[in-house]
């Protein structure tokens, strides 16, 4: 149907007999809707999330062109992201050149923790908004400007729904649980485990005081996502560290890999 | 929480097709294995079309079976929550169904 008149060449008595053609007063050519049903019914098949889905696939370009490994990092308020965060800065530092956008719904205080442990950062205020969107970090980015062959930490509002919706363009997400929270997160939310390539289980060093049954949150982590790289750590004893590093210098190397064969052998 | 968004991205999508017409009904597909609460999204619907070419719409919102494939014994199942366990006991699944988060169709008038 006519967006502009309301008028529709499929029905044959609708009170405006002029059929589509030169006597029409508009033009047609820019009719932003399609009849492909009936009369009034507009067929729109469109994804919810194209918007963010587009933007995002921006971002992922923008990154990996450069080498700049993006990690989603994700968790319940309170698991130890920015902890975790601060502890990665000050061990891999001289390493690896790691900056960080910092979402929260108020205040800049994790940012300037972050700065405190001497790294880049810039804080995103949601507000309202319960998770970091594409368009929030393409302008995080964009401020930021991490330098090429470098990682990019997007430390996510904490929240274990949401933020597994929106796709920023990240390699890839880390979830981060801890002790404190229970065993049984995983099938509690499980797209959030589900989306996850690694799952940071912390607060190890609180083990012995908590019922909280290691074997079991495993399992569940892999009955969500059966690939899912599982590692325990303390961020504040250092407990598991090192395998947290391990598994974050194996996937810059894969990022940096990508940009090496895209830039391909000088010939 | 989230479904505040979703809705008013679900109203910006139909308000831009629609252009000058006004919308009366729109279909959403929502799949059971998306974390989007159809309710929420429900609930939140009227207040956010409001001074839009969707105020006074009907939402229908059509919830989608979460449907998977065992990659082990290729058998289909039903999937209640985005994770299972097959009758063969494997765990891991292509997911056919139940991811949708679409605007279907849209009347207007």
């Amino acid at each position: 149907m006519c967006a502009t008149c309301g008028c529709s060449p499929h029905l044959a008595d609708h009170g405006h007999s002029l059929p589509h053609g030169e006597e029409h007063a508009h033009s047609h050519a820019a009719e932003p809707i399609r009849i492909t049903r009936d009369a009034s019914s507009v067929r729109l098949e469109h994804d919810v999330l194209a918007r963010n889905d587009h933007l995002a696939g921006h971002n992922r370009a923008w990154l990996r062109a450069r080498g700049i490994v993006a990690l989603n990092l994700v968790s319940s308020p309170g698991a130890g992201k920015t902890t975790l965060l601060e502890r990665t800065l000050r061990d891999l530092a001289g390493e690896i050149p790691i900056s960080v956008v910092e979402g929260d719904q108020e205040t800049s205080r994790d940012a300037e923790r972050i700065r405190a442990a001497g790294g880049r950062a810039i804080q995103v205020n949601t507000g309202t908004g319960c998770h970091l969107d594409a368009r929030m970090i393409a302008r995080a980015v964009a401020a930021l400007a991490p330098p090429e062959r470098s990682v990019l930490m997007i430390e996510n509002v904490g929240n274990l729904v949401c933020p597994a919706l929106f796709d920023l363009g990240e390699h890839a997400k880390v979830v981060i649980a801890s002790v404190t929270e229970g065993d049984d997160k995983p099938l509690k939310y499980p797209h959030m485990f589900r989306a996850s390539e690694v799952a940071l289980l912390n607060k190890t060093d609180l083990l012995p005081h908590v019922e909280f049954a290691l074997d079991r949150w495993v399992e569940l982590a892999r009955r969500v996502r059966p690939d899912i790289v599982v590692i325990p750590l303390s961020a504040t004893r250092g407990d598991g560290l090192e395998a947290w590093y391990a598994w974050l210098r194996a996937r810059i190397s894969r990022g940096w890999l990508e940009v090496d064969r895209a830039e391909g052998p000088v010939s | 929480m989230h479904e505040v968004g979703i809705t008013q991205e679900i109203v910006a999508i139909a308000s831009e097709r629609a252009g000058t017409a006004k919308v009366s009904r729109v279909v959403v597909e929502i799949g059971r294995l998306t974390a989007v609460l159809p309710d929420a999204v429900r609930f939140c619907f009227d207040l956010v079309a409001e001074g839009t070419p969707l105020e006074g719409a009907v939402l229908d919102i059509v919830e989608i079976e979460g449907r998977g494939r065992c990659l082990a014994c290729l058998s289909e199942m039903i999937l209640e929550q985005p994770f299972g366990r097959c009758t063969c006991g494997a765990t891991e699944f292509e997911w056919l169904a139940g991811e949708e988060l679409r605007i279907r169709e849209m009347e207007v008038r």
